[in-house]
């Protein structure tokens, strides 16, 4: 908890440092704050959704991003060195938040459409909505928050997991091993560095992925046919 | 402090990673809302003014300088314009003054020359008009000079008028005949 109260602080005080004085010719730091947010309104919200409905979602996929980016980071912050996304608490409550997204986002544009277009997809025999419509009803809204839980947090936990058997491995090897075995501990030493640098690399796909997933699950929900 | 970590580690798995506890989502909940607000409240639409700012800058940078582009544009024909009304203009005045000082050295040239003709030409009557005077008062004082002497000469008047016109006129065709020897000579 500890953790998650530190990453949102830094975030917190990162952002707001970020655009407390926003100039039209940036700073080094005003572009670096502008290119983190660029990512999701450009990449994400803008080419999945559109302008006009990303605005509407830009807040909730900008706030999703950066708060699983930071609490993935923590993973690999010494002293913090665990992710806040890697208990399910996190990646549970974004999950329904992205769920009930949406849901709301079809629900508001058309819910005859929306529900029809989720569980009787268009250009199908109808003796084969009995198949299509259980299959499309349990992907859309039970499996789709699973999977976004699970991935994330999964991912995290292993990440997390791993680092800790590699360096755990290592301290062994270094302290406790006898004589030729000490050099094992280079090893895990290398696969504990190598595997923190993938970390690095793990929480910033992941934010993204969850994030992209998230403004693709709203624009099929707004989109008037599949 | 990794010995920490390894036992938060081992605790975290003996639990099910997979049943959320309550404190857990409720803090979840409440961080979330927290970056909701203060990412749609606060960082966003400040991101949105400068990027209308600063697309509004570019814009207005781009009109001022077509603006600028299109005054110089207008100002070179311009002093183009001109340059060539002002050689064309001086090119005019240049032949003007040439014709102009032809004229006048043409006229300058005629009215030394007639002035020298009629220069000359009075002179001429002039002189012409003296030696004719001259000629005649010659002529009737040396016929009386010539009588005069003649007579004082002889001693006697000359009675014989025949005899005497016979003489002033040889005497004067004598002279007449060395004047013109002598004009002939000069």
């Amino acid at each position: 908890m500890m953790v998650r109260i530190i990453a949102i602080i830094a975030l917190l005080v990162i952002f707001w440092l970020g655009t407390r004085r926003m100039r039209v010719v940036p700073g080094r730091f005003q572009s670096l704050v502008e290119m983190g947010l660029d990512l999701v309104r450009v990449n994400i919200s803008d080419d999945l959704l559109g302008k006009k409905d990303g605005k509407r979602f830009l807040p909730i996929l900008t706030t999703m991003f950066f708060m699983i980016l930071f609490m993935n980071l923590t993973g690999i912050f010494p002293g913090l060195n665990i992710a806040g996304t890697s208990v399910i608490g996190v990646p549970f409550v974004l999950a329904a938040i992205s769920y009930v997204t949406f849901i709301y986002a079809g629900v508001k544009k058309s819910p005859a459409n929306f529900f029809k277009n989720a569980l009787f997809p268009a250009g199908v025999p109808w003796p084969v909505y009995f198949i299509v419509t259980p299959i499309e009803f349990i992907s859309t809204f039970i499996i789709r928050p699973v999977t976004l839980t699970l991935r994330l947090l999964m991912n995290m936990l292993v990440g997390h997991m791993l680092l800790v058997l590699c360096f755990s491995a290592t301290w062994f090897f270094l302290f406790s091993a006898p004589g030729w075995f000490k050099l094992m501990g280079v090893g895990t030493f290398a696969f504990g560095f190598a595997f923190t640098v993938f970390e690095i690399l793990v929480a910033v796909l992941q934010a993204y992925v969850f994030t992209v997933l998230t403004a693709v699950y709203i624009q099929l929900a707004v989109a008037e046919e599949h | 402090m990794l010995h920490s970590v390894v036992s938060a580690a081992e605790e975290s798995t003996t639990r099910n990673p997979l049943i959320p506890e309550v404190y857990d989502l409720v803090w979840s909940g409440v961080i979330f809302v927290i970056l909701l607000l203060f990412f749609w409240k606060y960082v966003l639409p400040r991101v949105q003014k400068l990027l209308d700012e600063r697309a509004e800058a570019i814009e207005g940078n781009i009109a001022k300088a077509d603006e600028a582009q299109r005054k110089a544009e207008a100002a070179l024909e311009e002093y183009t314009a001109q340059l060539a009304d002002a050689r064309t203009e001086a090119g005019r005045i240049r032949e003007t003054a040439r014709e102009d000082g032809k004229k006048i050295v043409a006229e300058a040239k005629d009215t030394a020359v007639a002035e020298a003709a009629r220069v000359t030409a009075s002179a001429q009557a002039q002189i012409e008009a003296e030696r004719q005077s001259a000629l005649v008062s010659l002529r009737s004082e040396v016929g009386t000079l010539a009588i005069d002497l003649a007579s004082g000469v002889i001693g006697e008047s000359l009675s014989d008028d025949a005899k005497a016109t016979a003489v002033v006129d040889r005497f004067l065709a004598d002279l007449e005949a060395s004047e013109a020897a002598a004009g002939g000579k000069k």
